[in-house]
């Protein structure tokens, strides 16, 4: 179901919404956060898509706004989908101009759960100051997606300068499976000194730089980041250790190839994963991801990194290769 | 030595993202052809892979008497997983799984078989890379464990003190059929396999609903002052099926609701629900602690007025006409197997000090439901007594299934200008707040073997404690040659089950 309400205000969209809620038999009582869209004109379906498919492992209540121009005449318009495609949640999108085009705490309150979490998340840019801005100040969580940005290394050094608990970017979590992999690997080997990490991927990937860091940083090794005419997302991770080499390289989309210095190349299922399934994997725990904090603000620093960008890279023609910002 | 856990340097206990993947290991099945393994077990090792929970050097052994070749099995295999797998099927997936798959075909007593189950491990071990780390999984009846057991024990299967890697064993339940026989058949498994090698699966305790228990017991603050006999009148624990035996009555006739599902499940969720606070989920202190409350468990002096038992009778429910329990195939009509059966017991701590706990389970009940129902003492009721007398008794009730969640029993005050009570319920509901992807049990308990961590798992001591508390109604009802009372199919048991509780002042809840 979809109501609209023109140049409104949000206790008339509270209003709607809980008149729609009981209506529908819904009780709000069984969601368990709020979510805080950030969007900008025009770009937003994706976000709420993927917010929405996330909903069904963390029912949440979404509330979507989209700055339009900030220069036009102050107007609030929203739009309230419950049931059907809003899966298990119910979703908010506010459309604001003028002074409503900056979401402020102000402005969105009463369209907050009670006591509830409230995670922002900024789904194509990186703000200045996440948790400086209006609504990253209430949010326990907030989620930008360094991705987006044009260059990794300036955009990092940017969150890491702001980085404050409760930040988290959806780079470092594209990386997941593979930090999992890389640990069950090095579970089943003797210790060993590593000499070299290197980690190939786009130059645009911001989870190629964070992987080699995070790395790099725990291992105590260099690390070289092999980024030449890689218009695909990271692609392979490999430790030189005194006993050989470890590498993970995955060419397509879904399987990755092991090897080890002992034993047969290896497949492992470590499919590229969606928005959705990326939120669905942060949503899963609000406190403050230390190991990403410290990755960015000590471990980026720390290493040594060597970009080549020059490398002759051989890599596998396949059809369906990653995107850019992919991992 | 391969890196510990803790040894590794990756590894860091703040970095919760980091999921643990089982190691290098093949895992065989016996009774891979039956149903469970069917429906549950093979789909359940297939979403592991496509998890990544599995590492790429898995291999998985079915073995059997089928005249099949390694492809047919994995036919089978596929044909399961396309079936009853939780998630997607991917191709490239199962291209990688079904290069570590093998079917041995052979009968449990044939040596040859054995033979040619020790080949392929260490076929496998070598060119899959299982590492000699083996699983065996016995979804077989218990009448051919010992022959199983001993077979992989005389073709030094089981031991592992003299090769690289692991051995586990995996049993289903019954665990026994009374406290001889459980004893009987544990000498037999550990006589092959170590004490904490043997992995006995009651797939309740794999369920989020049951493990939630814990969480909320524990992690809150605001039950666990109310959750003792100043507070509690009693606790109720309903397994109800509405279906009837079906064609299992070769197995259930002789075993009957007791054995079949109080022995073993209720009595586990008794231990959840009434046991104190572990100091931790190492599988030593939980055990312990359901140990220490199973062991405290006492029976009512007077056993006859402690127990009702029932058989279903045919009829019309819910819209079909059903069979009767003496109409099912292959039931003697002079069979007193109970398919219905209703016990109390107490629990002689300062905890649970006079609060009776009533289990009951059954087939062809009302629905099929799975709850613990903790009923709070009434309130004194000065100020609204009269009419609302039949109000105030608080309850909170866990469902286990369906509908997995929890329900709040409060009264409330009726609108309006007089003082009337209802009772209202506040309902927590687990697939609203965490939806859809609860993993299977089976998924958890197969990586919790993989992984070799037995929390889930009961113990021997636990199996045989719950055989202690069972024994004596099983070897009442047996000199007594007591005779199951009818109850109509779709109903809630035979009238002596409610008149357990009424002389108790106390009545069933209807789940």
């Amino acid at each position: 179901m979809l109501f609209e309400l023109k140049n409104t205000t949000a206790s008339a969209i509270d209003k709607k919404l809980n008149q729609v809620l009981e209506d529908s038999g819904n009780t709000t009582t069984s969601r368990v956060l709020t979510l805080v869209i950030l969007a900008e004109q025009g770009h937003s379906k994706l976000a709420v898509e993927a917010a929405q498919q996330a909903s069904h492992e963390h029912p949440s209540r979404i509330i979507v706004h989209i700055a339009h121009e900030a220069d036009a005449e102050d107007r609030l318009d929203a739009e309230i989908s419950v049931g059907g495609e809003a899966g298990a949640s119910e979703v908010i999108i506010l459309r604001g101009y003028g002074k409503a085009s900056r979401a402020t705490e102000s402005l969105i309150s009463a369209l907050l759960l009670p006591d509830s979490p409230i995670v922002a998340w900024w789904p194509h840019s990186v703000p200045e100051n996440a948790s400086e801005h209006s609504i990253g100040k209430i949010a326990q969580r907030r989620i930008t997606d360094s991705a987006r940005a044009q260059d990794p290394m300036m955009v990092l050094r940017q969150l890491a300068k702001t980085y404050t608990a409760g930040d988290t970017d959806l780079a470092w979590i594209r990386l997941t499976l593979w930090r999992i992999q890389l640990a069950a690997v090095l579970d089943q080997l003797p210790a060993a000194k590593v000499k070299r990490v290197s980690v190939a991927g786009s130059s645009k990937s911001p989870s190629v730089v964070l992987l080699g860091a995070w790395l790099g940083y725990k291992l105590g090794a260099g690390v070289h980041l092999t980024t030449k005419g890689a218009d695909r997302g990271l692609y392979r991770v490999a430790l030189e250790r005194e006993d050989g080499k470890v590498m993970l390289y995955r060419p397509g989309r879904s399987i990755v190839t092991l090897t080890s210095p002992i034993g047969p190349d290896q497949q492992i299922s470590l499919p590229v994963r969606s928005l959705a399934e990326c939120l669905a994997e942060e949503l899963r725990r609000l406190d403050p991801d230390k190991v990403y904090g410290e990755v960015l603000t000590q471990a980026i620093p720390a290493v040594e990194m060597v970009v080549d960008m020059n490398a002759a890279e051989v890599i596998d023609e396949v059809e369906d290769f990653t995107e850019e910002y992919d991992a | 030595m391969p890196n510990s856990a803790e040894k590794n340097p990756l590894r860091d206990p703040r970095d919760r993202r980091l999921t643990r993947v089982a190691g290098p290991s093949a895992l065989v099945f016996f009774g891979v052809t039956g149903d469970l393994a069917k429906k549950k077990l093979l789909p359940a090792v297939y979403d592991l892979v496509n998890r990544g929970l599995l590492p790429p050097s898995f291999a998985l052994i079915g073995f059997g008497r089928r005249d099949w070749s390694d492809d047919d099995f994995r036919q089978q295999v596929r044909e399961s997983v396309e079936a009853h797998a939780r998630t997607s099927f991917r191709e490239d997936v199962w291209n990688q799984f079904q290069e570590g798959i093998r079917f041995v075909q052979g009968a449990f007593d044939n040596d040859d078989a054995f033979e040619r189950l020790k080949a392929t491990l260490a076929e496998l071990d070598e060119t899959r890379g299982t590492r000699g780390n083996h699983a065996f999984y016995l979804s077989i009846p218990p009448k051919a464990f010992e022959q199983v057991l001993q077979k992989l024990a005389d073709h030094d299967m089981a031991e592992s003190q003299d090769s690289p890697g692991w051995r586990r064993v995996v049993i289903e339940k019954p665990f026994g059929h009374d406290l001889e026989s459980a004893r009987e058949l544990n000498s037999i498994v550990e006589k092959v396999f170590p004490v904490d090698s043997v992995f006995r699966i009651d797939h309740y305790l794999g369920k989020e609903t049951v493990q939630n228990i814990l969480a909320m017991r524990f992690a809150n603050k605001m039950f666990e002052p109310l959750w003792n006999c100043n507070h509690v009148d009693h606790v109720q624990i309903t397994m109800a099926e509405d279906i009837g035996i079906g064609t299992r009555a070769g197995y259930y006739d002789g075993v009957g609701a007791a054995r079949d599902v109080i022995q073993n499940h209720l009595l586990q969720l008794l231990a959840l629900t009434a046991m104190e606070e572990p100091i931790s989920f190492n599988a030593n202190h939980l055990r312990a602690e359901k140990e220490k409350v199973l062991e405290a468990v006492t029976l009512p002096e007077n056993l006859e007025e402690a127990y009702a038992i029932g058989q279903y009778e045919g009829g019309y429910q819910g819209g079909e006409e059903v069979k009767g329990f003496f109409d099912e195939k292959d039931i003697p009509a002079d069979s007193r197997t109970e398919t219905f059966a209703a016990l109390k017991v107490n629990i002689n701590t300062r905890r649970w000090s006079g609060v009776p706990f009533y289990l009951r389970a059954g087939k062809r009940l009302g629905r099929r439901v799975t709850e613990i129902a903790v009923i709070f003492k009434k309130s004194p009721n000065l100020l609204f007594g009269g009419a609302a007398d039949n109000t105030g008794q608080n309850a909170i009730v866990i469902r286990v299934q369906p509908n997995e969640g929890m329900t709040l029993r409060f009264a409330s005050k009726v609108p309006g200008t007089q003082m009337e009570i209802r009772d209202v319920n506040m309902d927590f509901g687990y697939g609203h707040s965490f939806a859809e992807e609860s993993p299977e049990a089976y998924e958890r308990l197969i990586l919790d073997v993989l992984l070799g961590e037995p929390p889930l798992f009961p113990r021997h001591e636990e199996v045989e404690l719950s055989w202690k508390i069972l024994d004596p109604f099983e070897e009442y009802w047996e000199k007594n040659k007591v005779k199951p009372e009818g109850y109509k199919p779709g109903s809630w048991g035979p009238a002596s089950a409610h008149e357990m509780l009424e002389r108790d002042n106390r009545a069933w809840r209807r789940p």
